[in-house]
């Protein structure tokens, strides 16, 4: 016999009460940290979504920051018990692809262009074109320079992986020595890609598997020398009988 | 995610500890509260994260997800208290301010559905929120319990509130007044009436049962 059915009404509705879910909190506070990142300390925040912001240490007191994320997002900022399962070893390793994001307040294509440069691998780098080719705006390359100026969660979000095409480095909100440090800290080929530019190169081919990269790729920096073949354009490379490599794709869809 | 977070209550303790937050205590949150609003915000979700949830789960019964209007009351509160100075967040009455604005959240949601329909929305209304939960020990009470969410949406708006604010979130009758603009003795009334139409139409049948001894017995929560 349920012995709710016998319950006074009182005590039976004093059972429909609700009760919040573990970590309830975590949907109305915002979580600051302050984690070690490639070249200095970084201060990070987020909410149950996912990673809100990302500051230097460097540029930004903490008190600062916090008030910065509260005006933003206007919700409490506290520090944080623990860092964020994840967050310590992706700001050490410069890989946040398995973290969650907190993008609130950006637009649809701002959100797809920095989903489209968290894809950019450690220790490589990408043309702006190649980021708005990505995203389905091949013509939209001023946009996407812009949208990554605006990059709310940069570091984590390597909008630093993003490169002018003429091999220099481009714009960085932190600063393009910053922007350099950081590509540096990870070993990107940045002299290489700069000389290559120099002399018009935008994409390496291997004579013996006939596929062509990105000069920062990894699989082109492991083309021995002898091996290697460089290309003007996705044209020169085409009518040479190269395909684009599957990992860096060039000219994904220029090439279709 | 947010639906299968819920959960019923199985006792009554959590919520005896919500009551047990006396006016000395709340007066003590107001005061942390004015002093450091992010920190004290923090305790403010911690003790009257029940008391919220509830309200947006039982006294609206409309299509959202309980919690993401419980989380959406407490950030409107928090933006609400940025604009206060210290002396207004010192004066607050938490409870009945707190559970206002989950009320208007929950009619602004409501609207905001009706003009754009959730395909995954809740069809029945006063279905029963706990999901997610052991399934043994739902099946003990979801029956019983399922059949008065039901009893209690369909009750008259104004009773509804009542009957919910005073014996599911438990408050006081004065600040049930406060919450519904009224005076005490028409809250009163509206509690009484919406309790008499509850056992009208639901415990009429219930009343050849024995009371079982011991566990919930005798605790009158009449004040």
């Amino acid at each position: 016999m349920n012995p709710l059915l016998a319950a006074p009404i009182e005590d039976q509705l004093a059972q429909l009460a609700v009760r919040p879910p573990r970590g309830f909190a975590d949907r109305v506070v915002a979580r600051v940290s302050t984690v070690v990142g490639p070249t200095g300390p970084l201060r990070v925040a987020w909410t149950a979504s996912g990673i809100c912001a990302v500051e230097f240490a460097s540029r930004l007191g903490d008190a600062d920051f916090a008030a910065r994320v509260r005006e933003r997002f206007g919700r409490p900022v506290l520090p944080a018990d623990r860092p964020l399962p994840g967050l310590v070893a992706a700001a050490r390793t410069g890989n946040a692809r398995r973290l969650a994001f907190d993008l609130t307040g950006l637009t649809p294509f701002e959100v797809a262009v920095l989903e489209a440069t968290l894809a950019i691998p450690v220790g490589e780098i990408r043309p702006y074109g190649w980021v708005a080719e990505e995203i389905g705006r091949p013509r939209a390359v001023r946009a996407v320079g812009s949208a990554l100026g605006r990059n709310p969660v940069p570091v984590l979000i390597p909008c630093h992986r993003v490169t002018r095409s003429d091999g220099s480095i481009g714009n960085y909100g932190g600063g393009p020595a910053m922007k350099e440090a950081l590509l540096r800290a990870e070993r990107v080929n940045l002299d290489e890609v700069a000389e290559l530019a120099a002399v018009g190169v935008h994409y390496v081919g291997s004579t013996t598997t006939k596929i062509f990269c990105l000069p920062s790729c990894r699989h082109a920096r492991q083309v021995a020398a002898r091996n290697r073949l460089g290309f003007r354009d996705l044209r020169e490379a085409g009518s040479a009988g190269y395909r684009p490599c599957e990992d860096c794709r060039p000219g994904l869809r220029r090439s279709a | 995610m947010t639906r299968d977070g819920l959960q019923r209550f199985r006792a009554r303790g959590v919520l005896e500890a919500v009551q047990g937050a006396t006016a000395d205590s709340e007066d003590e949150l107001c005061r942390r509260l004015a002093g450091d609003l992010d920190a004290g915000f923090a305790e403010l979700v911690a003790t009257y994260g029940s008391l919220v949830c509830t309200v947006a789960a039982r006294a609206t019964f409309g299509n959202e997800e309980t919690e993401d209007l419980a989380a959406e009351a407490f950030l409107r509160a928090y933006r609400a208290l940025r604009g206060y100075d210290a002396a207004r967040i010192r004066e607050l009455r938490l409870r009945p301010w707190l559970v206002t604005i989950a009320l208007n959240v929950a009619r602004n949601a409501r609207r905001a559905a009706s003009r754009h329909p959730r395909a995954d929305s809740l069809a029945v209304t006063g279905e029963p929120v706990a999901r997610g939960r052991d399934v043994a020990e739902l099946a003990e009470t979801a029956d019983a319990a399922g059949e008065l969410a039901k009893r209690l949406a369909a009750l008259p708006a104004k009773q509804r509130l009542a009957v919910v604010l005073r014996y599911v979130a438990d408050l006081p009758v004065p600040e049930i007044a406060a919450v519904m603009a009224c005076p005490e003795g028409t809250a009163r009334s509206h509690v009484a009436r919406g309790l008499a139409a509850l056992r009208a139409a639901y415990g009429a049948d219930r009343t050849s049962q024995a009371r079982p001894a011991g566990r919930r017995g005798g605790q009158e929560p009449d004040r």
